[in-house]
Parts: C-alpha cells; sequence; structure tokens
C-alpha cells in the first residue's frame, strides 16, 4: 500500500487507484509537482504517502528527478526515481521532458492524466479531449489533444506505454517492466475524473474501461524499439463510443456529427498505431 | 604557496570548483558565463574531475537537476548571468526553501530589454530576498577563493551560495591566481536527505505558522552565515576581512560603498586624492546578503554609495544603506558593460567631496545624455 487510508483525495479519484502501482516498484521514491496529488500527499508534517516523496515547483519535475536519480547513484545508492506528472505538469514542463528524455534520463515518469487541470478547477490542457467543456472552454475545446506518449517514444527510449487506471493489471505489468529497465522510461495513464468530468464517483473504473473499449484510449506499448498494441486493446471491439461520450457531463453536447468526427479521428489513431506495430 | 596560475575569473572558478570535487554539475550557456562550464566540461572529460556533467537544455532545468542532485545528498555546482537567473529564479526560490547547500557563480549582466551582454549588477540583486548568500569579488584570485569558501559556508548553514563576479570584466580578463593548497570535508548529510529509506516528504504543503517558521528559520540561519563566513575567510592564506574590506577608512571622512570589480579601479582614484591630503577611504561590500549592517553602522563620515543597479529612481545599495544610514549620497553609473576609469572616480569622488553631488546621481560621465 503507498497510498494510506484518510488521504485528501476526492470520492472516486483516479489517482488514488494508480498510486497502487508505485508499490510493485524496488525502492521507489516519487516526485511531484503542484496538482492534485499534492494534495492527495498530504500537509506537513503529514504524509499520506508510504514511499519518499519529493514536492518540486510545477515545470521543474523530469529535471529535479534526475538530479536526485544522478545524486543517489554518485553515492552508491539504487532507487527507481518516479517523476509523478498530471497533464498540466506535462503543459508546463514540456521542454524539460524532451530533454530529459533526449538524454535518456535514468528516471521513470508516470503521468496521470485527468484531462484538464483539475486542481485549479478543470481548465483546458494539452491532452483535454476535442469539444470537451472545461471553464477556460466553456463551449468545447477547439483543439485536438496531445498525444504525449507517442512523442515520447519517438525520443527512442528505452521504454513507453499507455496504460489505465481501469485496467490494473496491465497498469501494474508495465509499471513492473519499466522498473526493470535504465534510463527514461514513461507510462501515461487514462484517469477518468468523476467531478471534473462529471459522472458519479462510483463510475471512475467503469469509466476507464468504456474508454479502452471504445478505443477512445487505446493501450501499447514500445519496447526494443518495437511498437505492440496491448492485448486488452487488441481483443477491444471498438464499440460503445457515443455512451463512452454521453456518460460525461463535459461532452453531452456533441452533436451525432461531432460524434462521427471523433469515430473517424480514432480510427486514424488505430490505424496508425497499427501501421507503427508492423514496424 | 600553492602553484600560481594566469586565470580569467571564469577559469579561476572554475579552478576552484575542481578542488571542491562536486558530484553534479549542470549548465546551460549563457554569455559571459559560458567559460565557467565549458572548463569544467572539460574537466569532466578529460577525468580531472569525477562529476556528472549535465547538458541541459535551459538555466530553469539547470538549477532543477541541481536541486535533485543536493536533495540526495550530492555536492552541486552552476553557473549563470543576467536572462538565465531570471529564468531559473523559481528555482532559486525553492533551493533555498529547501535549505539546501549549493554553489552558483554568477558572471553579473546587465539584463534586457533593450538587449545588453555586458556588465552591471541589476540581475544578481534579484536574489536578494530568496534566502541566498550573495557575495560579489573584486578579482580573479577572489573569485577563487570565494568560490572554495562558498562551498564551506553553505554546507555549514545548509543555504545556496551565489558567486557574483563581474561579467567581462573580471569573467574575461587574467590575473595570475594562486590556487589555494585546500581540502574540503566531505559534504554532510542533513536529516531531510532523501534516499529510498527516508520516511517522509520533502516540502509538503505548508499553511500560515509552519511557512512563517521555516521562512523565520532560513532568516536567522542567514544571520548565522555572517560570523561563519568571516572563520572562513581566515582560514586562507589571506583574509579580505569577512563581509566587507576596508580599504583607508581609519582616519576618513569621505566614504565610498561599492562592490565588484570596479573597486579596484576606485581604490586607485582613493590613493591619488589622498596624496592631496583628502581624508577618503572605502567599505567595499564582500557580500550582499547576509548584509553587513553592523559594519554600516559603525561608519562615521561622509557616505557615498556607488551603485551598478537601480530600484526605482535609488541605487540598490542606496536604498540598503539608506536603511541604516541617514543623509548619504547616490551614484548610479556603469550599466550595460559602461567603463569607468580612475579618472572618472576621481571626478565623482572630488564631486562628493566639494558637496556637489545631489542625493541621488545617474552619473554619465562626459558622455552625451
Amino acid at each position: 500500500m503507498v497510498l494510506l487510508k484518510g488521504n485528501a483525495s476526492c470520492q472516486g479519484c483516479p489517482h488514488s487507484i494508480a498510486f497502487k502501482a508505485l508499490s510493485y516498484l524496488e525502492n521507489p521514491i516519487v516526485l511531484m509537482p503542484a496538482g492534485c496529488s499534492t494534495v492527495i500527499a498530504g500537509l506537513h508534517p503529514n504524509s499520506s504517502l508510504e514511499i519518499p516523496c519529493v514536492h518540486v515547483p510545477f515545470p521543474a519535475t523530469p529535471a529535479v528527478s534526475y538530479g536526485l536519480s544522478t545524486g543517489l547513484k554518485k553515492r552508491g545508492i539504487k532507487a527507481n526515481v518516479v517523476a509523478w506528472m498530471g497533464d498540466g505538469s506535462v503543459d508546463i514542463s514540456y521542454s524539460l521532458l524532451t530533454g530529459s528524455a533526449l538524454r535518456n534520463d535514468d528516471i521513470i515518469v508516470i503521468v496521470v492524466d485527468n484531462e484538464a487541470y483539475m486542481n485549479t478547477g478543470v481548465q483546458s490542457s494539452g491532452t483535454t479531449f476535442w469539444k470537451a467543456k472545461t471553464t477556460t472552454s466553456p463551449k468545447g475545446k477547439r483543439e485536438e489533444r496531445r498525444d504525449v506518449a507517442l512523442q515520447m517514444a519517438l525520443h527512442r527510449v528505452p521504454y513507453v506505454a499507455t496504460a489505465s487506471i481501469g485496467y490494473m493489471r496491465d497498469f501494474i505489468k508495465k509499471v513492473k517492466k519499466a522498473g526493470k529497465v535504465e534510463g527514461f522510461r514513461f507510462i501515461h495513464v487514462h484517469c477518468p475524473c468523476p467531478p471534473g468530468w462529471g459522472f458519479e464517483s462510483s463510475k471512475t473504473v467503469e469509466i476507464a474501461r468504456k474508454a479502452i473499449q471504445c478505443r477512445a484510449w487505446i493501450l501499447w506499448e514500445y519496447e526494443n524499439k518495437k511498437f505492440r498494441i496491448s492485448n486488452i486493446s487488441k481483443k477491444a471491439r471498438g464499440n460503445g463510443l457515443k455512451d463512452y461520450l454521453l456518460s460525461q457531463a463535459r461532452l453531452r453536447h456533441l452533436s451525432d456529427e461531432d460524434i462521427e468526427e471523433i469515430r473517424r479521428r480514432i480510427e486514424e489513431e488505430w490505424k496508425l498505431l497499427e501501421h507503427l506495430e508492423k514496424l | 604557496m600553492g602553484q600560481k596560475k594566469l586565470l580569467t575569473g571564469n577559469h579561476a572558478i572554475a579552478e576552484a570548483v575542481k578542488i571542491a570535487k562536486p558530484d553534479v554539475i549542470a549548465a546551460y550557456p549563457i554569455t559571459p558565463q559560458t567559460p565557467i562550464v565549458e572548463k569544467l566540461a572539460e574537466m569532466t572529460e578529460n577525468g580531472e574531475l569525477d562529476a556528472e556533467f549535465v547538458r541541459v537544455e535551459s538555466e530553469y532545468a539547470a538549477l532543477s537537476v541541481i536541486l535533485g542532485a543536493i536533495s540526495a545528498g550530492a555536492r552541486g555546482f552552476t553557473a549563470t548571468s543576467s536572462q538565465g537567473l531570471l529564468y531559473m529564479y523559481e528555482v532559486c526560490w525553492w533551493v533555498a526553501g529547501s535549505r539546501l547547500p549549493m554553489v552558483m557563480a554568477i558572471a553579473t549582466r546587465a539584463i534586457g530589454a533593450p538587449w545588453n551582454i555586458h556588465g552591471d549588477h541589476n540581475d544578481i540583486i534579484v536574489l536578494r530576498d530568496t534566502g541566498w548568500i550573495i557575495g560579489m569579488v573584486e578579482n580573479a584570485q577572489e573569485a577563487f577563493d570565494m568560490t572554495l569558501q562558498a562551498f564551506k559556508v553553505s554546507e555549514e548553514v545548509s543555504l545556496p551560495f551565489a558567486v557574483g563576479l563581474d561579467g567581462f570584466q573580471l569573467t574575461h580578463t587574467a590575473e595570475v591566481v594562486e590556487i589555494r593548497d585546500y581540502e574540503l570535508p566531505k559534504r554532510k548529510l542533513l536529516p531531510h536527505t532523501i534516499e529510498p529509506s527516508s520516511k517522509f516528504a520533502l516540502n509538503a504543503v505548508t499553511s500560515g505558522i509552519p511557512k512563517l517558521k521555516a521562512r523565520h528559520e532560513q532568516a536567522k540561519d542567514l544571520e548565522k552565515a555572517k560570523e561563519i563566513i568571516k572563520e572562513v575567510d581566515k582560514e586562507f592564506p589571506v583574509s579580505y576581512g569577512g563581509l566587507v574590506e576596508e580599504y583607508k577608512l581609519e582616519d576618513a571622512d569621505y566614504i565610498v560603498v561599492m562592490m565588484g570589480g570596479w573597486c579596484g579601479d576606485a581604490k586607485d582614484a582613493i590613493d591619488l586624492l589622498r596624496k592631496d591630503g583628502i581624508q577618503i577611504g572605502m567599505l567595499r561590500l564582500r557580500f550582499l546578503r547576509p548584509f553587513p549592517t553592523k559594519e554600516i553602522e559603525k561608519l562615521d563620515g561622509n557616505i557615498l554609495v556607488v551603485d551598478r543597479s537601480n530600484s526605482d529612481y535609488r541605487g540598490v545599495l542606496g536604498l540598503e544603506v539608506s536603511a541604516i544610514k541617514n543623509g548619504i549620497k547616490n551614484v548610479i553609473t556603469g550599466f550595460g558593460g559602461m567603463e569607468l576609469d580612475t579618472q572618472d572616480f576621481v571626478k565623482i569622488f572630488k564631486k562628493f567631496v566639494n558637496n556637489e553631488i545631489k542625493d541621488v546621481e545617474w552619473w554619465y560621465g562626459s558622455a552625451e545624455r
């Protein structure tokens, strides 16, 4: 158990599920920029995490993580240093993130992506779903979401994966794998957020699974320079897109044309991944 | 006696860093600091220095990498100037607030806009409120000595230390520097050193009183640094006087307060005026933080502060000194690499002695305004 009971997470918080995966790493140290996780981790002098945690300035996470990893290595101490970032942190530290990937820094980056700046009250982020309503996109976001994992894989780093809190066994398997590799490792975790997306707090896992089943979120791995779509996503039929979208208040305004456009974009993404897999 | 070498201010700093044996160096180039980190990269590549040299993509990342390394108990160093210091400014607060030691060299330079890559002090003064120890040297030897001393002082009080040296005037001019025969103690591990076995969170959210307390402790330790600076200063073959250097002050009726490389030229001007029987001397500030309050309180005479930075209409040192002494005069000049020679200082000091300097005066020398 990494995250203790009585922490400050909201009901049905996907991050509180995601934290469980960290207990499968040897010698973990987690670094945290500003975000929901900062609050969940607790007020000084208490900590709701059973592993050492370092809070860092918002854009700094990948670089501080690498400094910590290097400092410990210099002192002969083994650790799995985890940069635990939200999608907001990805936006603001993007240059540090790509710098870290370029150097193949020995860290694990885990992005817990709830598709908006939730800690400041649901503002649009780089990964916010197309057309999703947030407080800074009240009529729906106009831009396409950022595919961070694919961008990281194109740095040709040792390990990149996408994961979901709806399929914890798959996520844990990927975390364990990442823990055994040296260099820059990146796992992008889909984290449906009840208050941010507008669904009941008992349905976090259900929504996360729907996203996988309709391929709005696709699970894959990039390892030894090879792409592979994960079995769960291969088995998913791509059904239930409309149900997935309309079960969230942020997307309930979508027209049939919007939904068709999303279906088209998802097919495009699937084809791209199938193509990458063949390489 | 250590070996003597002909070194620029930048290379003097690199030589001192080599002796300090940092574990991690991270840096991003910026004029006029660049030769420091180029030299350190060379030293690590050819095995003279066993450090990890991290080539980062920005100053923000440079200081962030060092923040991580020093959290892990390693010794860290970086260097920057001007825009680079501003770009990493957020992390400067985090390093000081985390109560971690490190050393950063600042080759002081003007800040845009408009563009200017030459020397003044408007960059280093932005560190005033962060909790860093801020030193300012007069020559390459002092750059070497202060850099070595900085590691020791910083590690004694768990506060980061910035060593300032004037861009170009010191960074790019060569002097004979004695390489001191000095060994630093190993870096102590702090109670909040982060290891996999640590049972706490570092820098978790605080509210109200714990935040006030953290800042208060930091301020108290910055005060404590005053004594440590003085002690460490005495361990070296040449003692600079601690927080300040007194130059011909004993009988001085007129006192100039300044910091940085141009103090050398100003001292020559003082010598010339002394030949004319004018009792003038200098209090050279070696430290902007902790500020030498007591040393300024003690001053007995007419005071002129010559500044290479400003805040509002006044010079920054002028503001600092006027918080302690009434009726001071303040000259602001030397921005953006503007050179002042001994004759300029002779003119300024004569006007000061003749009571012809306004309370605040922006000095253009003979140049057209």
